[in-house]
């Protein structure tokens, strides 16, 4: 008969109040498998477990069991304790007297009496527990990290400096992100690609940094630490290894198409490098709009390429890695202004939205960082921003506040006066959320020094002026003076809501993990886990996530990196054994609990045609227990014996 | 199968002028349509109230006299009519609860479940005859008329009951288009015209009036199209009003659109009565040879 030690917790009050403890420890200690029965006041206090780690040398304890909290909170805890001693860790049960017994009932005789039930019935299974060794699985010493902007880029960096080598795969031809398309940050207004480009030059040139560009994820297979990974690599129509970048072909190509990267606000060729700093600095053919591709004739890019880079026959490829974490920061994009009925469903030039503003504003935009309106290229002398364009309404937008737009906007209209001087900038805003390091000041700076007008209230409707089509009016309320407001502007900057990157919830299926409504990553826990999927070994990081900022986002990729590291440095996974095995002696194969399992750890064996648990992916869930029809299922240390004596118990 | 018409009050009364350009041109254009016998008032404004159900008493019993006809639609030629019988029918058709409360105090009357389909004669138009097939059966088409539509609320919202896109309607751009017209667009083509403070308080309907009146005039429309008999009233008759208030003001025709689907079609102007409208509309078309001479100023 196995010796056990029961250990009865005080919990201070929270338990002792309700529960007669000393009245548990006599009943309990009258059993005969009891060897030894104490309460103390704080069980998991060192004091505690020391009394644990003695009583387990002087009895000669082959079993303990401790009558505490629930065993989320301190399983680990106690089962380091009895280790210490020398007993197998899984010879611990926790008996949950807290949760289940002290604080949900006030009648302490019942109490008393549920306590002792409890009790009893996890000393029935501690009876039969096997002694378990922790299960050891091999770590692909490689990261994936989907997404080149500047939280990809940042989490690849921490990696790669840890010694790790890192694949980052970005679907454009260049990484930089939405970042590379900002003109000054906010609050410091130091140039966006000043404080860019040294990232993207440091992936770009890292010996342990593997850039996939012009890239994207086809297929994921496998888990924790041996993940299996399928990329698609688009055909540029270049040869990559063989261009230098000098950038002739773009210059002579005779095509001009609207730039995605300009946000249709400047051209750029068929043959194209998206922007001067792109990393890496190599042209792609867009081959819908290229006049070789649609008609069979020109190839003036081939005639003009010193080299004979270009390819036109180049297919599209697929390259296979294994890697032990996945990093998934694939940003954001801002809903389309052409969902915006009342604002004129993006038919007017002159309404344009942040990002668009951003590239007025970008020295190396379409205007050259002089702020000239779209559709005749006059300078604005009034501009109206709307915020919440989108965001923090129900009714046809998001519900979701996209916490960048304040800080932005406040920015556009302080470095827009800063461009023209006697212009006037004004702001329809719900309210300033400018929470975060001199954020605030940021803003009270723009509107005392640079006189912007800020409207608390929102905007009814944005038209074209009957008698002068060169001005838009702007319809919005002024909610403090309970004023109509009529501007006419000369442009309306629109900071719509931030919403997730097209293909986001594909992705997320393709990876297995979960998002919310609009397609935002989940986190595992929303304030202890914020970095990690719910998925081991995939981690999350930027506006993936939920809209934020750059210093945000920067901090959250390093510690996306930094839960990548702890694993990544680790010579093995240590994982629970407490989860399914087969009994092969029953096993017909039937196939069954390969259906049921919804984690993918169970198959087939080739040859034996049995049933195996794959024990990485195992989460120990009992769904293949309960549908196995002949019982070969087992769950260690939960086999049906073990539940049946515990039922017993309590019946 | 028969396809009624539910006409409700102002149709059959004030604007018997909008009513039976609409009949004659829906029979012009081979189909028929028969006014719903026994049909009792719309219920006017729909109430929102979640309580109110005895506000959609009136509704509902028209929508089950359409349905003792066999018939599965029924169509309205007033904005009002068609937004009070479709929120009623869709509470009919959606929430269980009020449907059983109605259905049992109604008890002298068969149950009914929300089975009609409500049309607007313009939706009737546009889908079930086809503005392509209107385009063919045109005699007199408008010669390039330049027409501003105005929606106002009704016909639009709330949505899910409007019969377009709540920001950039086409119905009537698309139709006056058939007509051979040329439609003029302009932001305020779904601003409000006032409403019911027509009623006791006109000076906020006189402001309206006056400023959707003028974006169109500075847009170039030689005259406004509606589909609302409300809003026809004060766009057309509030005109005098704003006339005495702002004396640089110019007059602009209003059509109701039977009118002019009546007169595209080459049936005889006397139909629409012109004479009831404020602004006689009759210069501008005869201007354009839509109409032999004959023109009246009030």
């Amino acid at each position: 008969m196995k010796r056990i030690g029961v250990f009865v917790c005080h919990c201070g009050l929270n338990i002792s109040d309700t529960v007669d403890v000393k009245k548990v420890i006599e009943e309990i200690g009258k059993l005969p498998e009891v060897a030894h029965a104490v309460d103390y006041t704080y069980m998991c206090s060192d004091p505690g477990q020391e009394m644990i780690k003695n009583a387990i040398t002087k009895k000669k304890l082959e079993g303990v069991i401790v009558a505490a909290c629930t065993h989320t909170l301190h399983e680990t805890t106690f089962r380091n304790a009895i280790a210490s001693a020398g007993l197998n860790q899984y010879q611990f049960e926790n008996a949950n007297i807290r949760e289940q017994c002290s604080w949900v009932h006030k009648d302490k005789k019942v109490a008393t009496e549920k306590a002792i039930e409890i009790i009893k019935t996890m000393i029935e299974k501690l009876k039969l527990n096997q002694s378990l060794a922790a299960i050891n699985i091999p770590i692909t010493k490689k990261a994936l990290v989907i997404g080149g902007g500047i939280s990809g880029m940042q989490a690849a960096l921490d990696i790669a400096n840890s010694g790790f080598e890192v694949i980052l795969v970005e679907k454009t031809s260049s990484i930089g992100g939405r970042m590379s398309q900002l003109s000054e940050t906010f609050p410091t207004l130091d140039c966006a690609s000043c404080i860019l480009t040294p990232k993207t030059v440091e992936v770009g040139h890292h010996p342990k940094i593997k850039l996939l560009t012009f890239s994207e994820i086809e297929e994921v297979e496998g888990y924790l630490g041996n993940f299996k990974v399928k990329i698609r690599r688009k055909p540029a129509f270049v040869d990559w290894e063989k261009c230098s970048g000098c950038g002739l072909c773009s210059e002579k190509c005779p095509t001009n198409v609207t730039s995605e990267f300009e946000r249709d606000m400047g051209t750029r060729k068929a043959i194209y490098i998206p922007f001067p700093q792109a990393v890496p600095k190599k042209p792609v053919i867009d081959s819908k709009n290229c006049i070789y591709f649609k008609t069979g004739k020109c190839k003036l890019c081939e005639k003009i390429c010193p080299i004979g880079a270009i390819d036109y026959n180049q297919k599209e490829s697929f390259i296979e890695e294994n890697v032990g974490v996945i990093i998934v920061a694939i940003g954001y994009d801002l809903l389309s202004k052409e969902l915006i009925g009342e604002y004129g469903y993006g038919k007017y030039k002159d309404v344009i939205d942040g990002l668009q503003f951003e590239r007025l504003l970008s020295a190396s935009g379409p205007t050259a960082g002089k702020i000239k309106r779209p559709s005749d290229g006059k300078i604005p002398k009034d501009v109206v921003f709307v915020q919440c364009v989108g965001s923090r309404d129900p009714e046809h937008g998001m519900p979701y506040c996209s916490k960048i737009c304040c800080m932005y906007t406040a920015k556009h209209a302080l470095l827009y006066k800063h461009a023209v001087h006697d212009g006037q900038a004004y702001v329809f805003y719900i309210d300033i959320r400018s929470g975060g390091k001199g954020y605030e000041e940021f803003v009270q700076k723009a509107i005392e020094d640079e006189k912007i007008i800020y409207l608390r209230g929102k905007v009814s409707r944005i038209f074209k002026d009957s008698r002068d089509e060169g001005k838009l009016v702007v319809w919005g309320v002024d909610t403090l003076t309970g004023k109509k407001i009529e501007i006419a502007a000369d442009m309306v900057v629109l900071a719509m809501a931030a919403v997730p990157n097209e293909g986001a919830k594909e992705l997320a299926k393709k990876l297995k993990i979960s998002t919310d409504p609009y397609g935002f990553i989940n986190e595992a826990h929303p304030k202890l886990r914020p970095v990690e999927t719910l998925t081991a070994g995939i981690f999350l990081t930027g506006c993936a996530q939920a809209p934020k900022d750059i210093p945000e986002t920067v901090a959250q990729a390093s510690g996306a990196a930094a839960r990548a590291i702890t694993i990544l440095s680790k010579p093995e996974l240590e994982m629970d054994p407490l989860i399914a095995a087969v009994d092969e002696e029953i096993c017909t194969g039937c196939g069954i609990c390969v259906e049921v399992c919804a984690y993918d750890a169970r198959k087939l064996h080739d040859i034996k045609k049995m049933a195996e648990v794959n024990e990485a992916l195992c989460a120990g869930c009992g769904a293949c227990i309960s549908a196995c029809p002949s019982n070969a299922s087992i769950h260690k240390n939960y086999t049906k014996e073990q539940i049946l004596r515990m039922i017993e118990e309590i019946t | 199968m028969d396809l009624y018409y539910y006409p409700g009050c102002t149709l059959k009364t004030t604007a018997k002028n909008f009513e039976i350009p609409a009949l004659e041109s829906i029979e012009k254009l081979g189909h028929k349509m028969i006014e719903l016998p026994r049909w009792n008032c719309c219920g006017t404004v729909h109430s929102l109230a979640a309580d109110d159900l005895i506000h959609q008493l009136a509704p509902v019993r028209t929508l089950i006299r359409i349905s003792e006809t066999g018939s599965d639609k029924v169509v309205t030629l007033c904005a009002m009519c068609y937004n009070t019988l479709k929120q009623t029918n869709k509470i009919m058709l959606e929430d269980a609860e009020k449907r059983d409360r109605i259905n049992n105090f109604l008890d002298e009357e068969k149950d009914y479940s929300g089975n009609v389909t409500v049309l607007h004669l313009l939706e009737f138009l546009r889908d079930e005859v086809g503005f392509d097939v209107i385009k063919q059966r045109i005699k007199r088409p408008l010669n390039g008329l330049k027409l501003s539509p105005y929606y106002g609320c009704l016909l639009l919202r709330p949505e899910g009951i409007g019969i377009d896109d709540i920001e950039t309607p086409r119905v009537i751009e698309d139709f006056i288009e058939a007509l051979g017209g040329k439609a003029v667009e302009s932001p305020f083509n779904n601003e409000c015209c006032g409403s019911y403070h027509t009623v006791n308080d006109i000076e906020p309907v006189v402001e309206r009036a006056k400023m959707i009146i003028d974006d169109m005039d500075n847009r170039g429309a030689d005259g406004i199209v509606v589909g609302c008999p409300l809003c026809f009233f004060n766009l057309d008759y509030r005109q005098k009003d704003v006339k005495s208030s702002y004396n640089d003001f110019n007059f602009k025709p209003i059509f109701y659109f039977t009118q002019l689907l009546a007169i595209a079609l080459g049936l005889d102007e006397k139909i629409c009565d012109f004479d009831e409208h404020f602004v006689d509309p009759r210069p501008l078309l005869f201007s354009k040879k839509l109409v032999l001479g004959g023109q009246k100023r009030k």
